[in-house]
Order: structure tokens, then sequence, then C-alpha cells
């Protein structure tokens, strides 16, 4: 236990929850899609660009005091298609979970574009994307035929 | 193949049986095939060819029309969302054609109703029946789509006529695509991406007159002097994209001038005149392929 610690960039964290296996470049942009700011009283320890054991290099989010909802979840697929969510009590993983991106996304995204049906208030309509490509995100509008880019999504979260 | 489906749009549709629709268009004659069938017309938008087309498409074989034209015309107008519109039409009639400026707006239709819908232009993306009049047209006046060089003049990038016109012609393996607008009218990117991926040979140019010996079809459409951000601009470029009687003359013998109509002046009124015009027949051939399309979707035959 010791020794592997001192391997470590960032020391273990208590409680709270850490996503691994992010694509290089994708930690700032998980934590955007969190809605983290750095206001909200979590201490947040981001790695980059770390030799991962699965395939080459990662990134890694660590976010102590916050356990993820299922929403939050999924939204990180949106950037980081393959990452695994560890919760943690006690520095010890209790639960690992490996985020899902579907091939059809539902409601978690909305079409850039302001003429979509999917835009328009009062109509009983859930905007829907096919997904094009999963690293780095692209979606299409299957009401529109829009072309929802990876950036578009992150700003729709991040403001 | 066809009874109760919606025509959303022209992708859904394979060649052939977009051939089999070309079939009984060509051999479908008046009568009482849809007597009893009642056709709705949403029209969110103005329209005269499309809307007036499906309704003479209708009578001729029988049955009835009700609808309305303008967002003022319905209870839109006090409110009401569209879906709910679209459910009260669903319970009175046998199918509903709708155009409305948003896209998508036939699709979420579709998922209200039960019964049939046809797209009859959803904002700049689909607009599905031009589609394919346009292509039996070439059928018709020229005999043959596959191998064609066709170009695509004006607004390529907002107009859904010839966006959906593109898509048909990719589904012909047509010879080549010119695609004539000045950069800033250069159709949508997902619109390039569908041709990239088609493989259907493509160039995208401004010089109309360089292209007008060189090909077989002739599609112009109007360059919307609402899409310029700067009204000089619009001065500057729309000549350029004019098609002009002295141009006309420079085109093969055989080739086909279409446009989808309305037209302002981007086609020079001696055209008309000019032995390459078709759009007035392009836009009589809009009866028989709208009854064709209506039988086959109202019975199937």
């Amino acid at each position: 236990m010791t020794e592997k610690s001192k391997e470590l960039v960032v020391r273990k964290i208590e409680r709270g929850t850490v996503i691994d296996h992010i694509p290089v470049g994708q930690a700032l942009n998980v934590i955007r899609l969190l809605g983290i700011k750095g206001g909200e009283g979590y201490t947040v320890a981001v790695v980059m660009n770390v030799d991962s054991r699965k395939h080459g290099k990662k990134d890694i989010v660590k976010v102590e005091g916050k356990e993820l909802s299922v929403a939050e979840v999924n939204r990180i697929a949106l950037v980081a298609p393959e990452a695994t969510i560890n919760v943690i009590h006690d520095f010890e993983v209790v639960r690992k979970t490996t985020v899902k991106l579907p091939e059809r996304l539902q409601g978690m995204v909305r079409c850039t574009n302001p003429s979509c049906i999917t835009n328009k208030p009062r109509e009983p309509v859930t905007p829907t994307f096919r997904v094009l490509s999963r690293s780095p995100l692209l979606l299409l509008c299957e009401y529109c035929g829009t072309r929802v880019l990876q950036e578009d999504v992150i700003k729709q979260y991040a403001g | 193949m066809f009874e109760g489906r919606d025509v959303l749009s022209i992708l859904d549709f394979s060649a052939s049986e977009l051939e089999h629709l070309f079939r009984r268009a060509s051999n479908i004659r008046p009568g009482t095939g849809l007597r009893g069938k009642i056709l709705a017309t949403a029209f969110f938008e103005p329209s005269t060819r499309t809307r007036l087309s499906f309704e003479t498409a209708m009578l001729k074989l029988g049955g009835s029309v009700i609808g309305f034209g303008g967002e003022e015309a319905s209870s839109l107008a006090k409110g009401e969302n569209l879906a709910d519109t679209i459910r009260m039409l669903d319970a009175y009639a046998d199918a509903i054609v709708i155009r409305h400026p948003l896209e998508g707006v036939a699709k979420l239709a579709a998922e209200v109703a039960e019964i049939p819908v046809i797209n009859g232009g959803d904002g700049k993306q689909h607009h599905p029946t031009q589609a394919m009049v346009d292509l039996y047209t070439i059928r018709k006046e020229v005999g043959r789509i596959e191998g064609l060089r066709v170009a695509l003049v004006g607004d390529l990038r907002y107009g859904r006529a010839a966006t959906s016109f593109l898509y048909g012609l990719c589904k012909f393996k047509v010879g080549k695509l010119f695609l004539v607008s000045p950069p800033s009218l250069r159709p949508r990117e997902e619109v390039l991406e569908f041709l990239r991926s088609s493989g259907v040979e493509h160039e995208l140019t401004e010089d109309l007159g360089r292209v007008a010996g060189e090909v077989e079809v002739m599609y112009v459409t109007r360059i919307q002097k609402e899409r310029f951000p700067d009204p000089s601009e619009f001065e500057k470029v729309k000549g350029s994209y004019k098609l002009t009687v002295e141009l006309a003359e420079k085109m093969k013998k055989g080739a086909i001038i279409l446009h989808p109509l309305p037209k302002v002046d981007e086609i020079e009124l001696g055209v008309d005149e000019n032995e390459h015009a078709r759009y007035f027949q392009q836009a009589a051939y809009a009866v028989p392929v709208r009854m064709a399309l209506l039988s086959l979707i109202l019975k199937g035959e």
C-alpha cells in the first residue's frame, strides 16, 4: 500500500469519485461536463497524460466529496467513452462502473440548429441523435440532420 | 411497398422504389380510385405548386381535400401546439401533407399521427416529393438519369428542393454533379459529407458560364436575397448565377433546364422560349407524380 502510493502523482482520496481511463486531453472537458467550476467546495485533482495499463496514456480526474449521479456518469461518456467510474469510501473502491455511450442519444444533448423542431417549446419531442463518431464525439440530429460537435455539447453543460 | 408509408425524406426511398413510382406516374389516369379518401393539407408556409398539385392530384382520383394555409388560418394563431393540430388532422383525414418553416416537423408529425404523413417541405431540410417530380421530369425529358452530368445552381445551402434533388440524383448513379453557387451558399457540411461518402463525382464551382455547355441537366434555384447578411454582397453575386439566353444557347443539344419554381430573375425571361427550358413541364408533371404517390400510399396501387 505504502509503496504503491509513492507511485501516484496525486494521493488517494478518502471519499468521492475517481474517473479513470479518460482519453488524453479530455480531463478538463470531463470537469466541465460535470459542471465543476471550482467554487463547489470539492477537492479536485486532475491528472493528465499518465501511463495506462490498458492503452498508452490517459487522464484521470479525482473529485473528493462527490458521488456522481447516473445522469452525470452518462454525460462523461460523451467525451470519455471508455472511462471507468470508481466510487471511493475510506480510501477503497466500493463500486466500479464503466460508462457506456449508446448508439442513439436521447434527451442528453440539445440540437445546435435554432430552427430544429426539437428546440421548439411545448412540443412532445425529445432531441435524438445518432452517434457518428465516439472520439471525438460527433452527433447527427435525427430531426434536422444537423451535425453536433463535441465542443457544442461541452458548451451546453459548461455554459 | 408504399401503402401506409410516411414520406419524410427522399433518402428513405430506394432507386427501385422510385422507379416503381415513376412507372405508376406514367400510366395513371384520372378516376375514382381514391373516392372516400380525405387528404389534409397543413401548410404553415406559403405554397402554390406543392399544395395545389396535391389538391389537384387528390381531386383527379376522386378524393377530397381539407386543410389550411398559413399559420394565421389555423388554431395555431391561438397558441395551439403543432402536435395537437396534427392529432386533430389525424382523426379527420386519411393522409396529411405538411409544410413548416422548422426542420424536423414532418418527422414529429409522423410520430404523432397514425395516418401517413407526407413532407411538403420542412425548413431548409427536405422536400421529397419535389425531388420525385424533378427526377421524373429528367426521366421523361432525357430518358435516363444514370450517367448524366447535372449542374445545380443557386442557393444550395438553404434550398430544400436543391438538397433533396441532390440526394435523389445520388440514388441513380448520376455521372457528375456541378455545384454552382457563391461560397456562402454551398451545400451544408452534412450534405457534402453525404456526397463524399456516396462516391458521386462532384465539383464546387462559381462559374456557371463554364458549366453551361457541359451538362445534360441544368437545375436552377432562386438565390434568396434574405440569405445574405449584406445586401451589397447579394448585388455582387446575383448576376453570376443568372441563366441568360446567351448561356442557354451554349447548352448541349437535348440538354434541359429545370427549376423547382417560383423563379424570380435567376432565369432571364427569354429563356422561357428556349428549346432547353422544361420547368413548366416539370411543374405539370407534379400532378401525375403526386397522383401516383397518393394512390400508392392510400391504396397500395
